[in-house]
């Protein structure tokens, strides 16, 4: 029954801190390792037109949903202006106006975005279900071209989306017929006119078309513009297709900017008026990138993680949510190998002692000091003090000595030498004593043990509680506590040899009674 | 590795673990240790029940006491001061005999009467006691040990220590101070641990820092073969504690005296594994074949005689 108890006890601790941990990553990306890079991408729009000394008012289309990407910020540089958000429905438009505007004037959008972790549950179905367009009067010879274009179409497709596929690969064609070439004319088949004149085609079918305007990612491409492309409605959801190709979907690196044929940019008091869009990335660690995801989609893992506290009380947790693990080391040493120690926690609150003194002086501290203190000790006992003003001299000792140091590497000019802290006096004078009472109970060479135990389990404490990827897993994570947890409690339950009676009860198996039985 | 441990397990060796997990937190009732770790409270409910322990002479309860500690030694001679909440052994000071104003501890060093009173003080400030809590110093009889054991030990009181399992002496071993364990009989410190052979009263084999050794390191006395004088009476006795402390799990310390026989001298809760090296074999035998009595005996004569049967059935001959 306890048995079952603990059992479903790890069991569930586990489940629920691997569970935390494989939502945060999955669906806010955090990295598992540290120091890792994810672009981000920054899309720039530059709006210049020519004042005319009068007021302007300036409406840009901006995009809302990103799609396949999420939108971690974006700033609006104009100066003199004043900025309006205007939402409408799925359309989103930035509105600048100034009282004056004279010359050159220079305004600018920038989005910045990365991949989402997740794609966003089935693109919210609030289309209407659109009308279809009314079959236009083509003239000729644009009319028998299209009907004949139409009509070879539709004897090869299925539905819709074969169809408008089928028709653009025809009238794509490297080698188009004569109907084609009529259709075409003389656009250019990435331009906006092209994507007009398909839905213009379509239309004749009575197919639902509209033109969607998408930025390219590509790294460092200035001066581009938006590519068009194409979306047709099926009766259920829309589809996009390549203009150019009749290829459906869109390329993964493509951003929805706007949706519909209304131009991008209107400006009301100003002259020659143009757009152009700069693309570029940069590398951003994983882990802010992650968090400002996380920050962003609003999920409820957010409240997981730690980067909300004000950065001191996040050092702070920085530290303290190692300890946990420091424990498990001692834990470890002390249930399953058998390492004595100087109590419990002491290995662990020198392990973070030497975090502030550096392990390399941490350990030289720790010898000299104890040493020096232990002797002190002996000498204080002869005079026979009582115990607690005996233990309060020795403090006084290691602070002198803690004092010495200082003054002696100042005056070598070790300028690197140890960063003093109240942390190890306490902790050193606490190891002298405990050490002293073992010493004094056990003898020397119990407290020797002890004392080296708990050296050698504090430099491993150490190594883990400042190892890069632990540190980074558990703050990231502070749900692998749970796990912790349950491994202490498993630890609990370990009712097998420690590696040291392994040796220590060899003489019992390995010297049988009848050998050594005295004859003599 | 995992062949030792494979052997281990067979020999029915207890570990550490083992002991904690499967032996003293099921069987040792966590409020029954105020009776066992105050060796005051043991001794009071130990002379209640007419066990034979040594004698209290005095109660130290303040520094200020201790500095007059004179009044509760005034005709004795020699008299052992201890921790009342102490473990292992650990702060005992022997005064052997005085000579004016020295005191002579039983290893023969002098000790100034300021001495013994900082050791005093030191007993109350809680340094030997379990967690460092202030103690109480306890003012005792000084075992007079008996003659038998005179030269197979280093100074200092040898001991017996039974292993008492559900109220049935299931392993005893007989400590011999050494040289290196300064006079004290604790094997952790380097006293000698010789195995006692349950149905006759008589050591089997010896051991020392954890190994098998023959012979008395400081004097090469032969350890085997030692006839324990009283043998049914300690046995008893050791049974008997069971009542005082029902602790499934508990060890007894008893030192034979010259004139008064089997004294018990402190209880255990938590006695440790040696035992087992002493013995040559593991507890759990022992422990599994008294589970199998069940339901046990209610009086110490019959369960005394279990512990001898089980012994038989497990080393015959």
């Amino acid at each position: 029954m306890r048995r079952l108890q603990t059992l479903l006890l790890v069991t569930l601790l586990a489940t629920a801190a691997l569970a935390l941990v494989y939502l945060k990553v999955s669906q806010l990306g955090l990295p598992l390792t540290p120091g890792q890079l994810e672009p981000v991408w920054a899309v720039e729009a530059k709006i210049e037109f020519e004042g005319q000394g009068r007021g302007a008012l300036v409406k840009f289309d901006i995009p809302d949903e990103l799609g396949g990407f999420l939108r971690l910020d974006e700033y609006f540089v104009a100066r003199n202006y004043g900025l309006n958000i205007e939402q409408d429905g799925d359309d989103r438009r930035a509105e600048w106006s100034t009282r004056r505007a004279h010359g050159n004037q220079r305004l600018y959008y920038r989005t910045e975005m990365v991949p989402r972790a997740v794609e966003p549950a089935a693109a919210t179905p609030k289309d209407r279900q659109p009308k279809p367009p009314a079959k236009p009067k083509y003239e000729e010879p644009l009319a028998s071209a299209i009907q004949d274009v139409l009509g070879e179409v539709r004897a090869e497709s299925a539905n819709v989306f074969t169809f408008v596929s089928q028709l653009l690969v025809k009238l794509n064609a490297t080698n188009p017929d004569s109907n084609a070439e009529i259709i075409r004319g003389k656009l250019e088949r990435d331009s906006e006119a092209w994507v007009a004149r398909l839905q213009y085609v379509l239309a004749g079918a009575r197919i639902t078309t509209r033109m969607v305007r998408g930025a390219m990612l590509e790294d460092r491409s200035a001066n581009q513009h938006l590519v068009p492309w194409l979306e047709v409605h099926n009766g259920e959801r829309w589809e996009g297709f390549d203009p150019r190709t009749g290829h459906k979907g869109y390329p993964e690196n493509f951003v929805r900017w706007t949706v519909g044929d209304a131009p991008l940019l209107a400006i009301e008091g100003g002259n020659n008026a143009s757009v152009v869009f700069a693309v570029s990335r940069y590398a951003q660690s994983l882990t802010s990138v992650a968090r400002e995801r996380a920050e962003v989609s609003h999920s409820w893992l957010a409240n997981l993680l730690l980067f909300d506290l004000p950065v001191n009380t996040q050092n702070v947790y920085r530290i303290l949510l190692m300890v946990p693990l420091g424990a498990l080391i001692v834990a470890f040493m002390r249930t399953i190998v058998g390492i004595p120690t100087l109590g419990t926690f002491m290995p662990i609150l020198v392990a973070i002692a030497f975090r502030e003194t550096e392990l390399a002086w941490g350990i030289g501290l720790f010898v000299v000091v104890t040493l020096a203190g232990l002797s002190l000790r002996f000498y204080l006992e002869r005079l026979q003090l009582l115990l607690v003003p005996r233990l309060c001299s020795v403090l006084v000792l290691v602070v002198i000595l803690m004092l010495a140091i200082s003054l002696v590497s100042a005056k070598l000019g070790l300028d690197r030498g140890f960063s003093i802290a109240l942390f190890p006096v306490v902790i050193l004078t606490m190891v002298i004593e405990h050490m002293s009472v073992v010493w004094e109970e056990s003898g020397p060479g119990a407290a020797f043990k002890e004392g080296l135990g708990s050296l050698a389990v504090a430099i491993l404490g150490y190594l883990l509680m400042t190892n890069e990827y632990l540190t980074h897993v558990v703050f990231l994570f502070p749900e692998v506590l749970l796990l912790i947890l349950a491994l202490f409690i498993l630890l609990g339950r370990y009712t097998g040899y420690r590696v040291t009676e392994l040796l220590r009860f060899r003489d019992i198996v390995e010297a049988p009674s009848s050998d050594v039985r005295p004859d003599r | 590795m995992f062949g030792r441990i494979a052997k281990l397990r067979a020999a029915g060796v207890v570990g550490i673990n083992q002991r904690n997990r499967g032996y003293i937190m099921p069987r040792n009732p966590r409020k029954l240790y105020a009776r066992v770790d105050d060796k005051v409270a043991t001794k009071r409910l130990a002379q209640a029940a007419g066990i034979a322990v040594p004698e209290l002479y005095g109660l130290v309860h303040s520094v200020r006491e201790a500095g007059h500690f004179d009044h509760f030694v005034e005709n004795r001679r020699d008299f052992v001061i201890k921790p009342a909440h102490g473990s292992g052994g650990k702060g005992i000071l022997v005064v052997a005999d005085r000579r004016r104003e020295l005191f002579l501890k039983g290893d023969g060093v002098a000790l100034t009467r300021a001495e013994v009173v900082h050791h005093m003080q030191n007993v109350l400030g809680g340094v030997y006691s379990l967690g460092g809590h202030p103690d109480q110093a306890i003012i005792e009889y000084r075992v007079k040990f008996d003659p038998v054991f005179e030269a197979v030990s280093y100074r200092g009181v040898p001991d017996i220590r039974v292993l008492v399992y559900r109220g049935v002496p299931a392993m005893a071993m007989l400590r011999l101070p050494t040289r290196r364990s300064d006079g004290r009989a604790n094997l952790h410190q380097g006293a000698v641990g010789v195995g006692i052979d349950m149905a006759r009263g008589r050591t089997t084999l010896a051991v020392c820092q954890n190994h098998r050794i023959v012979e008395h390191p400081d004097y090469g006395t032969p350890l085997a073969d030692i006839a324990i004088p009283g043998w049914d009476t300690l046995l008893e006795l050791a049974a008997r504690c069971h009542e005082l402390a029902p602790l499934g799990y508990l060890g007894v310390d008893i030192v034979l005296d010259a004139d008064l026989g089997p004294l018990v001298l402190e209880l255990n809760a938590r006695p440790g594994l040696a035992i087992q090296i002493a013995n040559g074999r593991g507890l759990r035998r022992s422990f599994d074949a008294i589970d199998q009595s069940d339901p046990l005996p209610l009086t110490a004569t019959a369960r005394a005689a279990l512990a001898r049967e089980v012994f038989l059935a497990q080393c015959p001959g």
